[in-house]
């Protein structure tokens, strides 16, 4: 029977429409579970669904095979609407091997599909999941639904006759896979066969064959099998007008960066040192010479961040990145950067710490140290990213307020939104507005000695850069006298010039937007929260108001200096809740400047949080609405 | 163009010099007053980047851009600037425990990396701005306030390190020795590629007299060698013993004894380390120790070179990269009105 990429179905098996699908994909992370988690998002946003996923693997490159510690897994949900999170619970789970069901059952919900490899339940991997028995109960099939499927075996098969080894045939099996979750959802076969063939076409034909073949013939057992009685389809979601593309965060914040040195006319200089998760932006911004960017993989974080100084200093839009224990390397150059007065973007890329900690899994608890981790008085400004697409945003404003106000910015992601992909809506680049950088020009004969501590309106010094003939100068560590720049130890030029380094930063609140409200501007609860947590947030938000809870919703971009309206919106409302990946960061701070109570809602555990969870939390501490006279609880 | 000519004095800055009376620092500030408007470079060209310490602070005394940075890190700044601004001369000024200690892992890769900047490392064998503490160049049994039993950390030889890294430009001089210090000093401008200078440099606060076995005018024939390119290596106030070159060692050997044609001959521009590095193994007291310039290899690209060429070859390959080819790259789909 011929395969119909497009999912024309045959007449014997029913057709569900639904409004939205959360599937994870779990194996072992030799088995391609993120390749294949890939492939169904982008094949997902091409068909118009509103995507979001939430890519889990372990620390090691090669766990132990077939152990719980080596359980990678994938999950994406795609929707007919707009969506904000990868999903709570799951309609569909596919594993490949014991350790990924024993792992990932507890979130599939009651009646969801359970899709099994059953060859990868041999007693060998029983016992590298430390099971005694087969997990798949009598329990397990009455409590979901249930499909083994012998994925091993039948790819064998299926790539039999191009005579490949078994280890090679084996590696197939999570197109097979993927083929027959294509077939369930509906999902075009084409995005995934364009990809083998721009992936191993050219180099390896046999592994493009064989993938392709492994693709087809999992559609293929979906369509011809009796197991399957049920498909599922989702209308493409109605997102605002325009082209679209599937954009992971890293990738985002990397096109950011080059969006920020266009429209400020600069080449782009990118410094780092390998870490999980920010490393992916290195990688990404060093293909784009060809833009101007030139990117430099230090022999350290110290170095990445003081190389970055040294390129602003010479008049390069200079960047650099890292995530927790790389910034803590950085924070002695990110202090001098401050009092140098010099444009610098420093990305931090949390994961769970402290030191090495959990480091492929999210959590929120570097805030404080972007806000503290420097000696002496030394405030920095701190914006926070919402999500993948957002990244391309906010990085262009961690330039803007850079160059404006002459200072390093710190721009937080974290590694739920680093590798966490959504549509994102492509922009005009010509309608972008330029960003105005200024460079003092040559001074002339018998012009008034340079200042190059002077201030202008937004108290930013000028950027005067080497090869500017007669503004030669010296900058350093040591305290600078206010506005000639020599080096000085009057303790009233020190505290001047304390204050007036801060009164800059502070003085950013006049040029950010007030905080936004989602929701009522005061009443009942006001939940705040900041970066990678606002899908959840927001989803629960949303949900909490549709039932009639006096909910509202404030998410935070600018960290240091905050919005000038937000005390007065936290005091607005009975109770203010700060759900945080941490132990309570930013309901410290809340609490400190605007000296109003906070409840916290927190969770350090590498994951983010679940829509039911804060669903739950808001529901603890709001007043029952009350709705026609009738309470609903 | 018609640069001005500049004098020395065109070089300082209006900044008061507040190092110790005395201190070996002021010469090798002069003699860098002196060099640089023989190199006909603008002013506003030249930038020098300092880390922490006394001889750190030098930019500040410089009518030059300039940078004093955080201890040990100067290497890193001026790779940031260097790659994007190729134009500019750069000059790293560092200590020994600035380059040696908190700076070791810098020092080694902006040598490896042949970054087109020069390094004036000014070594006292002492830290100076924290007040007298040994230094990785402080000799082993060295009584200092922190070791009052004597150092037992054996010294890092920061040339050996320099020439075991590939470094294409390295070079000994002494403050004392004002000639030899402005020659070295220009010929390390001259290079093209990463030129470390080491200057032996007194600090009579903490460590006075420590290299006077080679400072001193009447100890430095004896107790010193002149490296020069292609010639025997011969020293000695009367100019009567030489090194030769025995399997893998050195020893000296009295000219009596030797022809000249039996010495070792310098050879600065061979590409193979394994001679230099011998070379800055001869210490006093056993040898007299090379001054001059132990290695000058021509031909190594550049770091700063090579990741702009980069750039102009993706440039020549792929156009001026442009934002809305990129924004509409790879899968896109359309979602109609
Ligand atoms: C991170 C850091 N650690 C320590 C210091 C203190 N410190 C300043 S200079 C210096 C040593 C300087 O010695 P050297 O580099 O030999 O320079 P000299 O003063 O002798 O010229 C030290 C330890 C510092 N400034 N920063
Ligand atoms: S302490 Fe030593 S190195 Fe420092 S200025 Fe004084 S003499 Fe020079």
């Amino acid at each position: 029977m011929s395969v119909q990429p497009e999912g024309q179905l045959i007449a014997d098996k029913e057709i569900s429409e639904v409004d939205g699908i959360t599937v994870r994909l779990a194996g072992d992370s030799g088995d391609g579970m993120q390749l294949l988690g890939t492939q169904l998002t982008n094949t997902s946003a091409l068909l118009g669904n509103d995507v979001a996923t939430f890519p889990d693997f372990p620390a090691e490159i090669r766990a132990p095979r077939g152990t719980r510690a080596g359980v990678s897994g994938f999950q994406v949900q795609f929707a007919n609407s707009e969506i904000f999170t990868p999903g709570d619970t799951l309609d569909a789970l596919v594993v490949m091997n014991p350790a990924a069901m024993v792992t990932n059952i507890a979130d599939l919900r009651r009646g969801g599909l359970l899709i099994v490899n059953e060859d990868g339940f041999d007693a060998k991997s029983l016992k590298l999941a430390a099971l005694t028995e087969d997990p798949v109960t009598e329990e397990i099939e009455d409590r979901y639904r249930v499909f083994k499927v012998p994925m091993t075996k039948l790819t064998r098969d299926a790539v039999k006759e191009l005579g490949l080894g078994m280890k090679e045939a084996d590696r197939c099996k999570n197109f097979f896979a993927m083929g027959l979750v294509y077939w369930l959802f509906g999902r075009s076969l084409e995005p995934t066969l364009r990809f083998i063939e721009n992936k191993f076409g050219k180099k390896l034909p046999d592994v493009a064959a064989a993938n392709e073949k492994s693709l087809r013939a999992g559609w293929a057992f979906g369509e011809t099998t009796e197991t399957f009685g049920i498909t599922y389809r989702v209308a493409p979601a109605k997102l605002k007008p325009g082209t679209y593309k599937n954009m992971m965060g890293n990738q985002a914040l990397a096109w950011g960066l080059l969006a920020a040195g266009k429209r400020s006319g600069k080449d782009v200089f990118y410094s780092g040192y390998p870490i999980t998760p920010a490393s992916d932006i290195l990688h990404e911004l060093s293909r784009y010479k060809h833009f101007g960017v030139r990117t430099f993989q230090a022999e350290d974080e110290i170095s990445a961040c003081c190389a970055a100084i040294g390129a602003a200093f010479g008049g390069a839009m200079a960047v650099t990145a890292s995530s927790g224990p790389g910034i803590a390397l950085k924070a002695e150059a990110m202090g001098l950067g401050f009092i140098l007065e010099l444009p610098l973007i420093v990305i931090n890329v949390q994961r769970g710490g402290p030191s090495t900690g959990l480091p492929t899994k999210t959590e929120q608890s570097d805030l404080l140290q972007a806000m503290f981790n420097r000696n002496g008085e030394s405030p920095l400004p701190v914006i926070a990213a919402q999500s993948p697409g957002d990244c391309f945003d906010a990085a262009q404003e961690a330039w803007r307020i850079a160059v404006k106000f002459m200072t390093p910015v710190i721009l937080l992601s974290d590694g739920y939104i680093a590798n966490g992909s959504e549509p994102w809506k492509v922009p005009d680049a010509n309608q972008m507005e330029p960003i105005v950088v200024t460079h003092p020009p040559d001074a002339a004969e018998g012009d008034a000695p340079f200042m190059p501590y002077a201030r202008n309106e937004n108290l930013a010094r000028p950027w005067a850069i080497p090869g500017t003939a007669g503004l030669m100068h010296r900058v350093g560590g040591l305290e600078k006298a206010d506005g000639s720049g020599a080096v000085s130890y009057d303790p009233d030029n020190h505290q001047l010039m304390t204050d007036k380094r801060a009164a800059k930063i502070e003085g950013i609140a006049n040029d950010i937007p007030l905080q936004e409200v989602f929701g009522e501007e005061s009443g009942d609860v006001l939940v705040i929260s900041w970066g990678g947590t606002y899908g959840s947030c927001h989803t629960a938000i949303d949900r909490c108001q549709r039932e009639g809870l006096s909910v509202s919703h404030a998410h935070i971009r600018y960290m240091n200096p905050m919005p000038r309206n937000l005390g007065d919106l936290m005091r607005s409302f009975r109770k203010v809740l700060v759900p945080e990946l941490n132990s309570g960061q930013l309901r410290m701070l809340l609490r400190a400047k605007y000296l109003v109570d906070c409840i916290g809602f927190n969770k350090v555990k590498g994951k983010p949080f679940s829509v039911t969870e804060l669903m739950d939390q808001i529901h603890s501490i709001a007043e029952k609405p009350n709705l026609n006279g009738k309470q609903v609880d | 163009m018609n640069l001005p000519v500049l004098k020395a004095a065109d070089f300082a800055s209006d900044q008061d010099i507040r190092w110790c009376p005395g201190c070996g620092d002021y010469s090798i500030l002069a003699q860098m007053k002196k060099v640089l408007p023989e190199l006909g470079i603008a002013r506003e060209n030249t930038v020098f980047v300092s880390g922490i310490g006394c001889s750190s602070r030098f930019p500040y005394y410089m009518n030059t851009y300039g940078m004093h940075s955080i201890h040990g890190r100067a290497p890193t700044f001026a790779t940031g600037l260097k790659s994007t601004r190729p134009d500019l001369s750069v000059w790293v000024i560092t200590g020994d425990g600035d380059a040696l200690s908190i700076g070791g892992n810098h020092f080694i890769h902006v040598l490896r990396r042949n970054l087109d900047i020069n390094i004036v490392l000014f070594n006292n064998r002492i830290y100076g701005l924290t007040k007298g503490q040994y230094s990785p160049t402080s000799e082993e049994g060295q009584v200092t306030k922190s070791t009052p039993m004597g150092s037992i950390d054996h010294p890092l030889n920061p040339l050996s390190v320099a020439i075991a890294a590939e470094a294409t430009f390295v070079a000994r001089s002494l403050d004392a020795h004002v000639k030899h210090l402005a020659d070295t000093l220009k010929r390390a401008a001259a290079h093209k590629g990463t030129s470390l200078v080491e200057v032996y440099q007194n600090c009579n606060v903490f460590n006075d007299g420590a290299m006077a076995y080679a400072q001193e005018k009447s100890q430095r024939l004896e107790n010193t060698i002149e490296l020069e390119h292609g010639k025997p290596l011969i020293f000695g106030t009367d100019r009567d013993k030489g090194i030769r070159q025995v399997g893998t060692q050195l020893e000296v050997v009295n000219l009596k004894d030797v022809a000249e044609d039996d010495l070792l001959f310098h050879d600065e521009k061979a590409m193979d380390p394994s001679l230099h590095f011998l070379l800055s193994r001869m210490r006093h007291p056993v040898m007299p120790e090379p001054i001059g310039v132990f290695r000058d290899v021509e031909g190594v690209a550049t770091y700063d070179e090579q990741i702009n060429g980069q750039v102009a070859a993706a440039k020549a390959k792929h156009g001026n990269g442009d934002l809305n080819a990129l924004f509409n790259s790879g899968d896109t789909w359309e979602v109609a009105s």
